[in-house]
């Protein structure tokens, strides 16, 4: 019984999910919002921590991948299967926007076998601006007015399904075989070659995952959102993912995830003083980032992060 | 072509600035220092605040123009020193990416202090220096603004590659960079050179600012953020730790900016750097001077 421990979690949080999902017309739609974008930024964030925290890699270019992630989604929704039930199209739309950004993330894994620390975060953030830059030039997608009237097909179910789903998926992984690969790269890459596992093929393998839980990302914010454009994916969206991450304490998912949830709640709490709401939020970036408490439980395992 | 080339040089001259006091405080401390662009910012502002003061004093002319570029690296330099004091010395021996979030934070709360403060309107930078024609020939227009612009900068530059050569500052600097552990015993206070290295290229960056401002007089608390990413380019670019390499690294991007801005389009300028910067990467990772250090196990 308790080796099926995390099967039953999660079976009885979908459970929930789903009867959390009847109950979405009653919700007030500005809270809905509020956790709707809560359980993306988790999406998100569980992707980059995959990346950074388990793998020892960085990325300062992910809103570069959701953007990827969300063109083609709500490419695939406007223009294709149009005859087809919805729920099905936007699956369709999402494993899409999975697959696409998962080949850009192959792409971009493939330069961060040479590079480490700090050319591969400046490399990731210019492929995230360059991203940014194409889709701004792309009339097909609408250049830089964005696109509009993408079908508004994000709601609770699809949200922290997903994040259920996600959260069991690389759980699983890291208890594997496989997945230990993953820390050992992570821990000290000369020794882990040493004894057999192929680095170069992990990484690539993990830019690949995390690329993937953007990409999906993404798409979701597309069609919760409805209107995207270019400067809604710049240079401070990947900031603020990569800030989350690393409040959170790399290696620690629970961490992330309260650090997630604060970073996005804290900003809506601070609506009522809007003009100062980006300056209360910069300072206490720093002040945490100072005053965060030395314990083991931030920062348990030696990480690139 | 020739047109291009100068206004490329004079850009290029500008991300030279920065990158040489980003490459410093990257020589020391080993972090993206992401603030180093909104100090560029309010080097700018520093300057617009302080010219009509210094021309009601000074005039208007060479002596006023040296005035306010001399209390913005002043106020930038005393700006940086207090930024690291605060922000950065309490996170000295926490992971680099700790570091690298708290300096995006510095860089938001100057940013968006600034907004608060200032306004998120662009202000016109007042014309320090006449852009009296040197040239007009129909093929080469040349204003004297260009001109100063990148030989203020170059000035600069060589004055802080003979402090970094020959000096005890510079000597002091470099052994820091290669060694803290071994510095530190040979008797150099650390603290107070990360505190001197901060202030060296928070002022540079302030120049840089001032520069800037002259050449393009429109200025907003949001205009260091691409300069800063740009100058960080052009540090990784020409590789970290070299002087000459961040020279010719902002040289190249600015030129490579200015060409694809009046030759392919606009839209694509804020990619360019990025482009280069990948390419160059793939083939040297290690940027172009820049020395790779061997992993030892």
């Amino acid at each position: 019984m308790k080796k099926y421990k995390v099967h039953i979690g999660m079976g009885l949080a979908l459970i929930g999910v789903g009867a959390l999902a009847f109950l979405q017309p009653y919700i007030d739609p500005y809270y809905l919002q509020v956790a709707l974008y809560l359980g993306i930024n988790l999406i998100l964030a569980l992707g980059l921590h995959f990346l950074c925290g388990y793998t020892g890699q960085f990325s300062l270019g992910h809103a570069g991948f959701m953007s990827i992630g969300a063109y083609s989604a709500a490419f695939l929704s406007l223009h294709f299967f149009c005859a087809w039930p919805d729920p099905i199209r936007f699956m369709l739309s999402l494993l899409f926007s999975g697959f696409v950004s998962g080949c850009f993330g192959w792409l971009l894994g493939l330069p961060s076998l040479r590079l480490k620390g700090d050319y591969l975060a400046v490399t990731t953030l210019g492929f995230g601006e360059i991203i940014r830059v194409v889709i701004q030039n792309l009339d097909v997608l609408g250049g830089a007015r964005g696109l509009g009237s993408i079908p508004k097909w994000t709601g609770i179910f699809p949200v922290f399904g997903l994040l259920i789903l996600g959260i069991g998926l690389l759980h699983f992984l890291i208890s594997s075989t496989y997945g230990k690969g993953f820390l050992a790269v992570r821990d000290d890459e000369v020794a882990a070659q040493a004894i057999g596992i192929h680095v170069t093929r992990y990484k690539v393998v993990a830019f690949v995952i995390s690329a993937v839980f953007a990409g999906i990302g993404g798409a979701l914010y597309a069609h919760l959102v409805t209107y995207i454009t270019p400067s809604q994916f710049g240079f401070m969206k990947s900031i603020e993912l990569a800030a989350m991450v690393i409040l959170g304490g790399t290696g620690n998912a629970v961490g992330v995830m309260i650090s997630v949830t604060v970073l996005t709640v804290l900003p809506e709490l601070l609506r009522g003083f809007a003009q100062y709401r980006m300056v209360v939020y910069a300072l206490s970036l720093v002040v945490v980032m100072i005053f965060r408490p030395k314990m083991r439980f931030w920062e348990r395992k030696k990480s690139l992060c | 072509m020739l047109q291009q080339l100068i206004n490329g040089l004079s850009l290029g001259s500008i991300y030279a600035l920065i990158a040489l006091g980003y490459g410093l405080v990257y020589g020391v401390l080993r972090f993206i220092n992401f603030s180093h662009g909104d100090v560029f910012m309010v080097g700018a502002f520093v300057a617009f605040f302080s010219a009509p003061l210094a021309t009601r004093f000074l005039g208007s002319g060479w002596l006023t123009f040296a005035a306010v570029l001399f209390i913005s690296i002043l106020f930038c330099a005393a700006l940086g020193a207090v930024i690291e004091r605060v922000a950065y010395r309490p996170l000295r021996n926490r992971p680099k990416l700790t570091m690298l979030i708290t300096s995006i934070g510095v860089s938001l709360l100057l940013e968006y202090g600034g907004q608060l403060w200032l306004g998120p309107d662009p202000r016109a930078f007042p014309t320090l220096i006449p852009n009296r024609l040197i040239l007009n020939t129909p093929t080469l227009v040349l204003g004297q603004v260009p001109v100063i612009v990148m030989g203020f900068s170059i000035l600069l530059m060589g004055l802080m590659y003979l402090v970094v050569q020959r000096s005890r500052l510079g000597i002091a600097l470099r052994a820091v960079s290669q060694n803290q552990a071994a510095a530190s015993l040979m008797g150099v206070s650390i603290n107070r050179m990360v505190m001197q290295t901060f202030a060296i290229g928070a002022g540079l960056a302030g120049a840089g600012g001032v520069f800037y401002a002259l050449l393009y007089p429109s200025i907003n608390p949001l205009m260091g953020i691409f300069p800063g990413l740009k100058a960080f380019v052009a540090v990784v670019f020409g590789g970290i730790g070299s002087i000459p390499g961040a020279l010719i690294g902002g040289m190249v991007i600015g030129i490579l900016e200015t060409f694809v801005t009046a030759y392919l389009s606009p839209t694509y300028r804020d990619a360019i750097a990025f482009v280069i910067l990948i390419a160059v990467l793939l083939f040297r990772p290690a940027g172009l001077f820049g020395q790779s250090d061997r992993e030892k196990v």
